[in-house]
């Protein structure tokens, strides 16, 4: 009834290209150059802190270079009880404070900012820039200024004024930024079926969006705690006269020369990486209970 | 106040967003409770706005919305007794199927042990029971859909909200979400408002089909008047199955026009719509494509519409033949003969035919 159009009656010719063929194993030589030039690059990045790792635990006898002089945990021991090292127990516990600080405050500011700028509002461009100008100012300029302008109004420095407002002028808008990412995933439709439901704005954010958000608050609250926690340029002319950890470590390598100062860096590379551990554990939790099988609750 | 029933009456509703354009223009329309009401038009014809200036997520820049005879414009959704299912569903990620239909309550400071308990019965209503404990994204389209429906109808709403439910789903399984959705809606003995843009599915559920275009009620009234008993071109056309010709009136007879166009000739309309129009006025009007008929020249005959015309393709639709003739001016001609008519003599494509129809068949349109 209907012509049929004779098929392949002038077939298109098939060019013929050299494709990157994959070797007899599977995988194209590109494979092996690339995984060189990335072994290279991850020794580069770990190799300096490793050598620290190793060189912390000598004994006694031990140097600031190699070779390694015996294995102990002696460098530990003395970390925490020499006085002549410094205030080390202080400055963390003075950290780990100060990071908790700037975390809360951080998690809670970004997250309602995040939810202001879902929608335009008077100014927010002009908002939006002088949250990033902080982001790229130095940050040791910015510390001074803030020693400066305290300085000229009387008031005191320490780690839990001065310096709790100079870190949050870096971890706010590295949260925002991170929360505006994690914003993107907020669909309208859930906050509007939540009204419609006859949620008030409250319960519409403790009961919907603060859960499905969690894995991003929670990225966010890691984003806050680990800038705080090393934290140096913006710390150190607004601290005052009792160190920060990072501000404790400066100070040692200037006059102790022991592998104490290593031992040092082992602990608080090991607690970063617990704290990193905790919060993308947390994370994934969250998403396997949303993912995986009937969910226990 | 209390909204009783859930009967629905839009005066004078204008919405507009900057003050120039109105998305909505001037809507008036009845739903008496209980109907299952379908609004029908393309995308961007006011049709989920006026769902949503229903459903309190809007309100109007102007008019009046009446729920069980009250205004309630200003008030939130929970006081209107309306509940809203929206096009994605929106079902809540974090929380399983149970938790989800559940909401409404928990919000309400309903008890654990009661909500549960509620929860449960409309999880059997809606036949969730094995899936009471699963979250949305381990659910398929359907199921999800049922979840939606029951978490919209746990508080006993009088009026359901439904923004295009089906246009997530795929063909086969809209059909049979369309038929849920009908059961729903009588066990539930509510109103349901359903926007669409699919004609197949309105006229298919509805008890009121609203045809819109840009912002205004162009129709309104039962599927089978709409489809059946089109007002002008615009809706002919949307709700399709018509032919939609012009042409010019050559004389009138008595209550029935004679039409001619360089294609036809002696094209008998009943006046109708156009009781006022007179001899030397171009009109539209409307003959559906299944009471075309075509006959090969030679034969044919008696008192009817004739318009020659070739074949121009045939396509196979299974029940009937969809046969394409050549345009009239502008406008498509086609007919659709049943496969059994067709196949005891069938046309080929470039055949001379002879396109007829009785001429009360024909219906003028405004």
């Amino acid at each position: 009834m209907i012509d049929q159009p004779s098929a392949d009656a002038n077939p298109v010719p098939v060019r013929h290209r050299r494709a990157l063929a994959p070797s007899r194993d599977g995988r194209p030589w590109t494979f092996y150059v690339l995984a060189t030039l990335f072994t290279l690059y991850v020794v580069a990045l770990y190799g300096p802190m490793v050598c620290i790792y190793i060189l912390s635990f000598q004994d006694v006898r031990g140097g600031l270079v190699f070779p390694m002089r015996g294995t102990s945990l002696h460098w530990f021991v003395d970390l925490f009880t020499q006085v002549r090292t410094g205030d080390v127990k202080g400055a963390f516990s003075r950290s780990i404070r100060l990071a908790v600080v700037v975390t809360i405050i951080t998690v809670v500011i970004s997250f309602m900012s995040g939810l202001a700028f879902r929608k335009r509002f008077a100014g927010d461009s002009v908002v939006f820039y002088l949250m990033i100008g902080s982001l790229v100012a130095p940050g040791l300029v910015l510390g001074i200024g803030v020693g400066l302008i305290c300085n000229v109004l009387g008031i005191e420095t320490s780690w839990y004024t001065t310096a709790l407002g100079a870190q949050l002028s870096w971890t706010l808008p590295f949260g925002v930024l991170v929360m505006f990412a994690v914003m993107s995933r907020l669909n309208n439709a859930w906050e509007e079926a939540a009204r419609d439901l006859g949620a008030s704005a409250w319960q519409t954010t403790f009961l919907v969006i603060v859960p499905i958000l969690a894995p991003g608050l929670v990225a966010v609250a890691l984003f806050g705690f680990t800038l705080s926690y090393d934290e140096f340029t913006r710390s150190l002319l607004t601290a005052g006269s009792l160190n920060t950890l990072p501000l404790e470590i400066w100070s040692m390598t200037l006059n102790v020369t022991s592998p104490s100062l290593y031992a040092l860096g082992t602990v608080t590379t090991l607690i970063s990486f617990l704290i990193i551990g905790v919060c993308l554990g947390t994370i994934a939790r969250i998403q396997k209970r949303r993912a995986a099988g009937p969910a226990a609750h | 106040m209390v909204v009783e029933n859930g009967s629905i009456e839009l005066a004078g509703i204008v919405k507009s967003y900057d003050g120039t354009t109105r998305v909505v223009d001037g809507v008036n329309l009845r739903i008496p409770d209980r109907a299952y009401c379908c609004f029908l038009g393309p995308s961007g014809c006011g049709k989920t706005t006026i769902l949503r200036m229903i459903a309190g997520h809007e309100d109007p820049t102007h008019g009046e919305i009446l729920i069980g005879g009250h205004d309630v414009v200003g008030l939130p959704p929970v006081e209107r007794r309306t509940a809203m299912m929206f096009q994605s569903y929106a079902l809540f990620p974090h929380l399983n199927v149970r938790d989800n239909i559940a909401f409404a309550l928990r919000v309400r400071g309903v008890g654990a042990q009661e909500r549960r308990k509620a929860a449960d019965a409309m999880i059997e209503k809606v036949r969730l029971t094995e899936l009471a404990d699963r979250l949305p994204a381990q659910l398929s389209g359907g199921q999800q859909q049922r979840v939606a429906l029951a978490r919209a109808a746990i508080t006993g709403p009088k009026v359901l909200l439904l923004d295009e439910p089906l246009s997530a789903l795929d063909e086969q399984l809209r059909v049979q979400m369309r038929q849920e959705l009908s059961r729903m809606q009588r066990d539930l003995g509510i109103t349901f408002i359903h926007v669409t843009h699919t004609q197949l599915e309105a006229i298919a559920i509805a008890d009121i089909v609203v045809v819109m275009e840009r912002g205004k009620i162009k129709q309104a009234g039962p599927a089978r008047d709409v489809y059946d008993q089109p007002q002008d071109r615009y809706v002919a056309e949307f709700l399709g199955g018509q032919n939609v010709l012009t042409g010019r009136i050559e004389r009138i007879e008595g209550d029935s026009a004679i039409i001619v166009s360089p294609e036809m000739r002696d094209v008998v309309v009943p006046l109708g719509v156009r009781r006022t129009a007179s001899a030397g006025d171009r009109v539209d009007f409307a003959i559906r494509r299944d009471d075309v008929d075509l006959v090969r020249p030679e034969r044919g005959g008696g008192e009817r519409a004739k318009v020659p015309s070739r074949v121009r393709a045939i396509e196979y639709q299974g029940n009937f033949v969809k046969v394409i003739l050549d345009k009239i001016g502008a406008d498509e001609l086609i007919a659709y003969v049943p496969d059994r008519v067709f196949y005891r003599d069938p046309f080929s494509v470039g055949d001379v035919v002879i396109a007829g129809w009785e001429k009360d068949k024909t219906r003028m349109l405004a």
